[in-house]
Parts: C-alpha cells; structure tokens; sequence
C-alpha cells in the first residue's frame, strides 16, 4: 500500500466515523423493521377477524411501528402552528383511527399477496426501504418506507405508492377538511373521527 | 390524404404544441410548496367537476358492470390487445429518447405478441421475461429537457400537464400502426382501449372512489397523486419535496 491510499482510507474512515455512532440505525435494522411491520400485518389479514377487531389491530400496529407524532404534525401542516396542545393530542388520536380504518378497510386487496424488500439505502439522515408488493391479479407495483431513528426507536416515518407521498396526501385532506370547515380545527378534528 | 400530407400535418403540430408546452414552463415563485403549478384552477375545476359527474352517472357503472360481466380472462385479453397495438408508438418513443434497448424489447414484444400471442390477444413475450414497457411523446419531452408546464385536468381523460397534453395529441401521429392501418381496422384499436380503460376504473373502483367520492375535496387529491405518480414513472425525483424528520417541529402531537 502506498501512502497517498494510505491517506485516503484514513481521511475516508475520519469523514465515516462520526456520522455512525455504534448505535445509530443502520441498513439492516431498517430493513428488519419493514419485515417485522409486514409480517405483523400479514398476519392480521390471516387472522380472519371482524372488521373492527381487524381496524383495532391496524392502529395499534401503526402506533407501534410508526413515528405517530411525526406523522400527525407533518399531517396538519402550518395549521399545527395555531393548535393548542389539547387540539394537537385530539388531532394525533383522532388521525391515527382514521388512517387505521381508511388503510386498513384496503388491506382486504393484499389478501394473498406478499411485499418483497428490494432493497435499503440511506438518504441524508433517515433510510429508504424499498419493497415491492405482489398482488394477485395485479401488475407489481413499488411501495417505499422511510425509516428513521429520530425519537430513539426505530419506526416508519412515511410510505410512498409507486411515487404518491401518503402523507402528503392526507396533509392535503386535511388542510381541505379545516377550509371546509371555515378553519375550524376542532371541527376538522371531528369530522376525521367519522371519516375513512 | 397521403401519407405525406399526414406526416407533415403531424410535425407543424408538434412544432407549434412544443411551443406552446416551452411558454408553459412554471415561473419559480408560483409552485406552492407541495410542487405545484395549477394557474388555469378555476377552469380546472368546472373540468373536474364534469369529469366527476360522467364517472358517476356512466363510466363507474359502465366500468363495474364490464368488469363484472366478462371472466378475467377475456378482459385480460382486451388488454393485451389495446397494449400490442400501442405498442409500435412505444418504439418510436423509445428510439426519439435515445433508447435504443427498450426499443429492441418492444420490438421483440410486438412481433412475438402479433404472432404466437395471435394478434397481440395474448401476453407471451412476457411469459419470455419481456416485460411490457410504457412510454409516450410526454416522456419523450420529459428526456428532451421540456418543463412539465402547468396542471391541467382534462375533460373524459383526467388529470394531465401541459408537456403530457402535448404529448398525447403527439402520440395521435406518430403510432405508425394509424398510417397502416384502413378503417374499420383503424377504430379496433380506440374500441379496445376505451374497454381496457374501463377494465382498469373496474379493477380499481376503491381507490378511485375514494380519491373522487370519499376525500374532502376530489379536485386537490387527484391533482396531488397524478403528479406525484407521473414524475414518479418519468424518474423526475427532483420535482419531490421532503421534510427532513429531524427538522420538523412535532412538539405537542
């Protein structure tokens, strides 16, 4: 080895070293938690359950895999601004029973059907997973996770449908709820209660 | 007309769309923060609002009942064959993108299809491991540097941008199959395309449904995932925004 590789793996682990702390997140707790979140829907779609029993194990894995304070404060946008502390924990509960039963009344169509991880990548600092669902009858399409170790544990913090931002979109429904509501937030919050 | 008379009918048009498609370049400071650009809103919405009540009133039942009516397996055939007739506007796109591999494969895919698949009924290049590709002159702006211009929603067709209505008044001229073929032949292809569309309002009536008739307002949610989803297909990755998860203020939720 001559002393200007010598340098440059030096120099390389310098600059790599601080940005991964023996604990930090990494490829393959990333991808773990992907397979474990699928693994623990598939096996509620195998259970077999009623409806509400089956919404309620939704939320509850989407309470314990994803990053849900994250999830809602992106979800209200600049409205979250404005919101006082007991709207901003009405809107976390009220948001997180929506997207339970409005994704999960969907889970129906994955029946059957498996998600693949395709692979892992770091971006900045958070990591993307990306999978591909394989559903019966249907061409396979890319669903995307981003992972990221921000409140201390590992959870999801985003999903993405061949390309469709799923926060993004419920932050554009709920920014149409609170006009539809003259600007209400506590009227927004109420609606997403009977919504989904 | 001849076939020469077309063809350069066919490239005044696209020189004067390809114009129009370059005024439309979106100015910086008038995408909101979401990456849009929807200038043309107000009449957008009388469109959408149209579009919305000729999916209730016949294309939702009309889609529901196709798919209800006829086995899988024939609406699959459908499919197939409104695909291997797009196929030849597939080529030319390929080799106008410089992509000359995706262009062998879709050439491959046609005359294996046109043949052994009898008339394209069948999928059998992909049994093959040629899996189908999808291009169209919108793309072919896309790779030729092109801005998306603004948001459009179209009347029947949905959702749309200036570049992609460029693209599909384009794609009208350079599918060689429209030169080649007589009518009644022509129309086949425009039959079984409008079936296959309602194959695919059948097969996905609950997302469809729930983007137009479930969400608080219709107009913005197609909007939002239209885009999404097409720079998604067309691998424009700098068109997305993302929050930083660091950087977001989740105090109090």
């Amino acid at each position: 080895m001559n002393r200007r590789h010598f340098l440059a793996m030096g120099g390389g682990a310098a600059l790599i070293l601080p940005a991964m702390p023996a604990l930090a997140l990494t490829e393959a707790r990333a991808e773990r938690l992907v397979n474990t979140l699928v693994a623990d829907i598939n096996g509620v779609i195998a259970s077999g359950k009623g409806e509400t029993a089956m919404f309620r194990d939704f939320e509850r894995i989407f309470a314990r895999y994803s990053d849900t304070s994250y999830i809602s404060a992106y979800a209200m946008g600049v409205d979250g601004r404005r919101a006082s502390g007991a709207q901003k924990r009405a809107f976390s509960d009220a948001f997180q029973g929506y997207i339970a039963r409005k994704y999960g009344a969907r889970f129906r169509e994955f029946i059957g059907g498996r998600l693949e991880v395709k692979g892992v990548k770091q971006v900045k600092n958070w990591y993307e997973v990306e999978t591909t669902a394989f559903l019966r009858g249907e061409a396979p399409f890319a669903v995307t996770f981003h992972v990221s170790d921000r409140t201390g544990k590992d959870l999801f913090f985003n999903m993405f449908i061949e390309g469709v931002n799923l926060l993004l979109t419920e932050r554009t429904e709920v920014g149409a709820l609170i006009d539809r509501n003259g600007g209400s937030i506590d009227a927004m919050i109420d609606d997403l209660k009977r919504a989904g | 007309m001849t076939l020469f008379a077309r063809l350069l009918r066919g490239a005044l048009l696209l020189l004067s769309v390809c114009a129009v498609a370059a005024c439309a370049t979106a100015p910086q400071d008038t995408v909101s923060e979401d990456g849009i650009f929807d200038p043309y809103e107000a009449q957008n919405r009388k469109v959408h609002a149209f579009n919305r009540g000729l999916d209730r009133a016949i294309v939702r039942p009309a889609a529901i009942g196709y798919s209800t009516i006829l086995p899988d397996d024939i609406e699959d055939s459908v499919g197939n064959f409104a695909r291997n007739l797009g196929e030849p506007s597939v080529i030319v796109n390929s080799v106008l993108q410089g992509d000359l591999q995706g262009a062998g494969q879709s050439s491959v895919r046609f005359v294996t299809n046109s043949t052994l698949g009898i008339l394209g009924l069948f999928d059998v290049a992909n049994e093959f491991d040629l899996a189908p590709r999808d291009t169209d002159f919108g793309e072919t702006l896309y790779v030729w540097g092109v801005g998306e211009g603004a948001y459009i929603e179209l009347p029947v067709l949905g959702p749309s941008t200036a570049r992609n209505t460029t693209g599909k008044v384009v794609d009208l001229f350079t599918n060689p199959l429209s030169y080649t073929l007589d009518s009644p032949e022509a129309y086949y292809g425009t039959v079984a395309g409008v079936a296959s569309g309602l194959s695919t309002r059948g097969r996905f009536t609950d997302t469809v449904d729930s983007i137009l008739y479930e969400s608080a307002d219709s107009y913005a949610q197609a909007r939002l995932i239209y885009l999404q989803n097409r720079r998604f297909a067309l691998g424009d990755g700098a068109a997305t925004t993302e929050i930083d998860p660091f950087g977001l203020d989740t105090e109090g939720f």
